[in-house]
């Protein structure tokens, strides 16, 4: 491996870090203060990413215009969810990961109808792009989401730390019946924590789109890593979820790079199967969930 | 059935069988030669799904069954293509490798429960499933094409098994006498024993059950049959991807199941005739095939949050109905039938 092509791989895997990152904190934000794992979280990612394909390439709105539209839709996607199917299965969390199959697969059919099951391509906001070392690349379009990633993930730490909403989101997570007896209202914080969690992975989709060509079955991947992240990173935590998020995403695209992409997702799932067998319930999972 | 209250109860269960088994006998004559083919297929998700809630039984929710699945057609189909091993022969080992990898995924998968083991299930089947797309085994098991040209079921007695109504009735014997032995494992001491771990594992264990070892039999034992249903539809196909074995047909596994209800054996079966033929009548005489997942997505979220124990806990209240109407029967037939 030259020196170009090692540095030209970190360079990919930074940017496959920061919007996995993006993704699988909003999947542990909903597994943290709702208690349900949401299968759908792959196809809110896909949404954002439809989001624009509609507004952006097929429309002609500013990009970044489309990229906010994304994140709002999509966190409005996350509060249907939340009100339509998370209430009222909020005792049954094996329910809520059913019903969240069920959306999935409407989500899904929603895309092939509206947009058909081929690729869509999505021309590029901007030609821009960053060369150091004499051809190791960063595009600005693989720049944004780096930014984006850096900047939200920092907002909602801050967020969860500073302010009273922050405060109760914590408390939640970390015991849902004395939050509630201190006067917490579970369906604001449940609220808050569904579209939080959407509109991140909404934005990741939004931002990747042009990258990655949308298809109505792009969920499925990005699903599948925020799985591995979150039980490699520990069940609800945040910091986990970040930390791990990087660690994948360099073993993913490195073995991508010297080897394929099918023994990258072998590894990976590997990865998660030695963690579970070693630590049955999880990294930092205490307690028994669905 | 397992606590008749009267004569005229046997009796009735008696003709009621002899009823189905008329209808299953005579049923494809009257269809067209795709709702055959269908019939066929609607058969051997009988099996599947059949054997999926014996694992459910002991409260494990797999996401591995699809690949199970999966692994006795490729098995059965790679035996009786490259080592030319007779087909019935071959399609017990599918189904026994099926089982025999199940024991051997038992070992790290049981170390969990509940939520860790659906998530490791599904990683466990997917590690199985990318290895049939890896570039590197393409000469094995061919890639993300997957296998063609399987050899088709023998002739035997100058029956040609090609022929979609003939299979399903070589289907039809092979499902029921599955659908037979996996009654019977459940109504016997084993199957008392899975119910116990579901509702008490650790009162269970405390009275001497090895949990892990009944939990590892579940599993052994569902996968086997799981296995014969690749098997059985591999040979009917003559052509299996990767792809059809992926999570996206292990959901549907699942709809039928839950849709179903799982608290009695009759459950799955109801789910997975009733879903069927509603797709094949209503999407398909509308022509909206590719409003199919949609369809079965929405069913799924109105099941779950309507019908929590599935279409099944609708016929006691039916029985009920008629129990009324029949006051000789003083209402005996809406008895539940496990007691939980």
């Amino acid at each position: 491996m030259t020196a170009e092509l090692f540095f030209q791989t970190v360079v990919n895997a930074t940017y496959a870090a920061s919007y996995m990152a993006l993704i699988a904190v909003g999947f542990v934000l909903i597994f943290g203060v709702m208690g349900v794992v949401n299968f759908a979280h792959g196809e809110l990612y896909m949404a954002g990413a439809y989001t624009v394909v509609a507004l952006y390439a097929d429309q002609g709105f500013p990009f970044f215009l489309s990229v906010a539209a994304g994140l709002a839709f999509v966190g409005v996607l996350g509060l249907l969810m939340e009100l339509a199917l998370f209430r009222p299965l909020r005792d049954n969390p094996l329910g809520g990961l059913i019903a969240s199959i069920g959306f999935l697969l409407i989500l899904q059919t929603i895309a092939v109808l509206g947009f058909g099951v081929r690729m869509k391509n999505v021309p590029p906001s901007t030609q821009d792009k960053l060369v150091f070392m004499d051809g190791v690349v960063l595009t600005y379009q693989r720049l944004y989401v780096i930014v984006a990633a850096v900047a939200l993930l920092s907002a909602l730490w801050i967020f969860l730390r500073k302010s009273k909403f922050g405060w109760a989101l914590r408390a939640c997570a970390q015991d849902r019946e004395a939050a509630v007896l201190q006067g917490m209202s579970i369906n604001n914080t449940a609220r808050l924590a569904m579209f939080i969690g959407a509109a991140l992975a909404g934005v990741a989709g939004a931002l990747t789109a042009p990258l990655v060509s949308p298809t109505p079955y792009m969920g499925h991947p990005v699903v599948v890593s925020a799985f591995i992240i979150i039980i490699v990173g520990g069940l609800g935590s945040l910091e986990g979820a970040v930390l791990v998020s990087i660690l994948y995403a360099f073993v993913h695209t490195f073995v991508t790079t010297l080897y394929d992409g099918t023994l990258a997702n072998i590894v990976g799932l590997l990865l998660m199967l030695g963690v579970l067998i070693v630590r049955p319930t999880g990294l930092f999972g205490a307690k028994e969930r669905a | 059935m397992h606590k008749p209250d009267s004569h005229s109860v046997n009796l009735a269960a008696a003709f009621g069988f002899v009823l189905l088994a008329g209808v299953l006998v005579v049923l494809p004559h009257l269809l067209s030669f795709s709702q055959q083919e269908v019939l066929v297929l609607l058969v051997i998700n009988v099996l599947l799904v059949c054997s999926y809630r014996l694992l459910t039984l002991t409260g494990e929710w797999s996401l591995a069954h699809a690949v199970i699945m999966g692994v006795g057609a490729y098995t059965s189909a790679l035996v009786a293509k490259k080592l030319s091993v007779p087909v019935p022969l071959a399609m017990l080992a599918g189904a026994s490798m099926a089982g025999f990898l199940a024991f051997l995924l038992s070992f790290p998968l049981f170390r969990m429960k509940g939520f860790y083991f659906l998530i490791a299930s599904f990683a466990a089947g997917e590690v199985i499933r990318l290895s049939w797309k890896w570039s590197d085994l393409t000469f094995l098991f061919g890639g993300p094409k997957g296998i063609k040209r399987i050899p088709s079921f023998p002739d035997f007695l100058s029956i040609d098994f090609y022929e979609p109504v003939n299979y399903y009735y070589l289907c039809l014997i092979v499902v029921t006498i599955s659908l037979l032995i996996l009654y019977r494992v459940e109504k016997s001491r084993i199957g008392l024993t899975f119910h116990a771990i579901h509702w008490q594992d650790k009162l269970a264990e405390s009275v001497g059950v090895n949990t892990f070892r009944y939990r590892t039999l579940a599993f052994v034992f569902s996968a086997f049959f799981a296995g014969l249903a690749g098997a059985l539809y591999a040979h009917y196909v003559g052509a299996i991807a990767p792809n059809r074995f992926s999570v996206e047909e292990m959901v549907y596994i699942l709809i039928w199941a839950i849709v179903g209800g799982t608290a009695t054996f009759y459950g799955p079966i109801i789910g997975v005739v009733v879903l069927t033929i509603v797709n094949e009548i209503v999407l398909r005489s509308l022509g909206v095939e590719e409003m199919r997942p949609m369809f079965y997505g929405a069913l799924l979220i109105i099941a779950i949050l309507f019908l929590p124990d599935g279409l099944e806990s609708l016929v006691p209240k039916i029985k009920r109905l008629f129990g009324k109407r029949d006051k000789e029967s003083n209402g005996s037939l809406a008895s539940p039938q496990i007691a939980e």
